[in-house]
């Protein structure tokens, strides 16, 4: 669409930064995300935990547990739609979603493309583990970016890996003369402009998020620490032992990240974190969906 | 040399903290109690979250002592959320935030995302065709005593508020390259 709204989504995306983004099933899951400090909930019908452990095909959920959710909370909800699935994220654009994560989570609709991102009037957030994936992201028009991670693992090592890759190829490319900005655009295969933008800038053009197996507070911090501008959490917060606890923790770890006095206070008597599944043990890499 | 404190609870406070650079101002983040005990000239409150920042704020125990130094004259400048949490009240309700300003607000008064726009307009002492982006933007629904001076109107409804050196637009120029509004603050803070 226009660059008018380009601009306003990505600028939405700058208002979220600093925050917690929490995943929640039903309007009261939203309504304690609040409480306790979320910056925008992603209403979903099964967090990723569930649906990996469900299997079989997971899709969009029922507009209707949405509009619940969007009547719960007055932050900004968001919802996943299949990555490829153009119809999946016209209804959502329909129910006036704020976000739309066109989500590795869920089954891809497409096999070789992902939305068209400029024709829709609405904002997206997509999934990268690296910086050519996130500049294909970006031409596509998405208007924030967050590691893909691996979801619904408990465990953060892929968010890790997945946001020192992009820093250190953040780091690469400012580096980099002017003339071997074409070979990097090719090898990276992602369009010149916006790898010239990096160049230039030292950072993506759009907001950076951590998502994928965030746990604890001590996880949120070192994300914040490793240059991500605010998280995701999934199935960390309601699949523990105290959801609100834990929530209100996580959202203060992440705006004080540099206090370890603090992240220590606020990891004490959290209760039973999620139990988590090591990435060697799982079926599927999400992350390797859509690249 | 003059030294603005920038909230940092959560938002858009990278983007005030630019701007204070381009004009040579001095800030700082403001994270928790020890940050806010340095000595400053004035305060900005950013775009964000208002109920993330509002929560954080009384959990780390900031609000009483911003609170008081508002009232006992400390400059400060509230864009957006900044604009809410001055807010003594929402749709005719007291509000629990900062509470300095004589104004009552309305929250996401535009709607959702699909509401956000950008616009230009004049503001009073402050400027012409300045540039005007709204985000999931508030707007002020009425002024509580004489005291609220309205700056500005968009399309019929107050989008920047000042009473006394308490300056609140329910835009964000930190999200623009335009300066006057940033300018006409740190004017408040000589006062």
């Amino acid at each position: 669409m226009n660059e008018n709204r380009q601009e306003l989504n990505r600028q939405l995306a700058q208002m979220l930064k600093g925050g917690v983004i929490m995943d929640v099933t039903t309007p009261e899951q939203a309504r304690i995300a609040e409480q306790a400090g979320a910056c925008a909930v992603m209403a979903l019908e099964r967090i990723p935990a569930d649906i990996r452990a469900a299997g079989g095909v997971a899709r969009m959920s029922d507009p209707a547990m949405i509009r619940g959710i969007q009547q719960a909370v007055s932050i900004p909800v968001m919802a996943k739609c299949r990555i490829g699935h153009t119809a999946e994220a016209r209804i959502l654009e329909a129910i006036e979603i704020d976000y739309i994560d066109e989500s590795e989570v869920l089954s891809p609709a497409d096999s070789v493309f992902h939305i068209d991102k400029h024709q829709f009037r609405v904002p997206f957030v997509c999934g990268a583990r690296n910086l050519g994936e996130a500049l294909r992201r970006i031409a596509e028009g998405a208007t924030m970016i967050r590691t893909k991670g691996e979801p619904g693992t408990g465990d953060v090592v892929q968010a890790v890996s997945h946001m020192r890759k992009m820093q250190s190829e953040i780091r690469r490319i400012s580096s980099l003369a002017e003339e071997e900005l074409y070979e990097a655009a090719k090898e990276m295969q992602a369009p010149l402009e916006l790898v010239r933008y990096v160049h230039e800038n030292g950072h993506l053009p759009v907001v950076n998020f951590a998502a994928g197996g965030i746990a604890t507070p001590a996880d949120a911090a070192l994300l914040m620490m490793m240059g991500a501008e605010g998280v995701f959490v999934g199935s960390g917060i309601f699949k523990s032992g105290n959801p609100e606890k834990r929530a209100k923790a996580i959202v203060q770890a992440v705006t004080n990240y540099q206090d370890a006095g603090m992240l220590a206070k606020l990891s004490e008597d959290l209760g039973e974190a999620m139990v988590g599944i090591n990435e060697q043990e799982i079926q599927i890499l999400m992350a390797e969906r859509g690249k | 040399m003059k030294r603005i404190a920038v909230l940092a609870l959560q938002g858009a406070f990278a983007e005030h903290e630019m701007m204070l650079r381009q004009l040579g101002v001095q800030s700082f983040q403001v994270r928790q109690l020890s940050d806010w005990m340095q000595p400053k000239d004035g305060l900005i409150l950013p775009g964000g979250e208002s109920t993330v920042q509002c929560r954080l704020l009384i959990q780390l125990g900031l609000l009483a002592p911003i609170r008081k130094d508002i009232l006992e004259g400390l400059p400060v400048f509230g864009t957006c959320a900044g604009l809410i949490l001055l807010a003594r009240q929402e749709n005719g309700r007291p509000r629990q935030g900062l509470s300095t300003m004589d104004t009552d607000v309305c929250r996401n008064a535009y709607g959702r995302q699909l509401g956000s726009f950008q616009t230009t307009g004049n503001i009073q002492d402050v400027g012409t065709r300045i540039p005007m982006t709204f985000i999931r933007a508030p707007y002020v629904l009425r002024t509580l005593s004489s005291q609220v001076r309205i700056l500005t109107e968009t399309d019929g409804r107050i989008t920047a508020v000042q009473q006394g050196s308490q300056l609140a637009t329910a835009f964000h120029p930190e999200l623009t390259t335009d300066t006057r509004l940033h300018e006409y603050f740190l004017r408040l803070t000589e006062l």
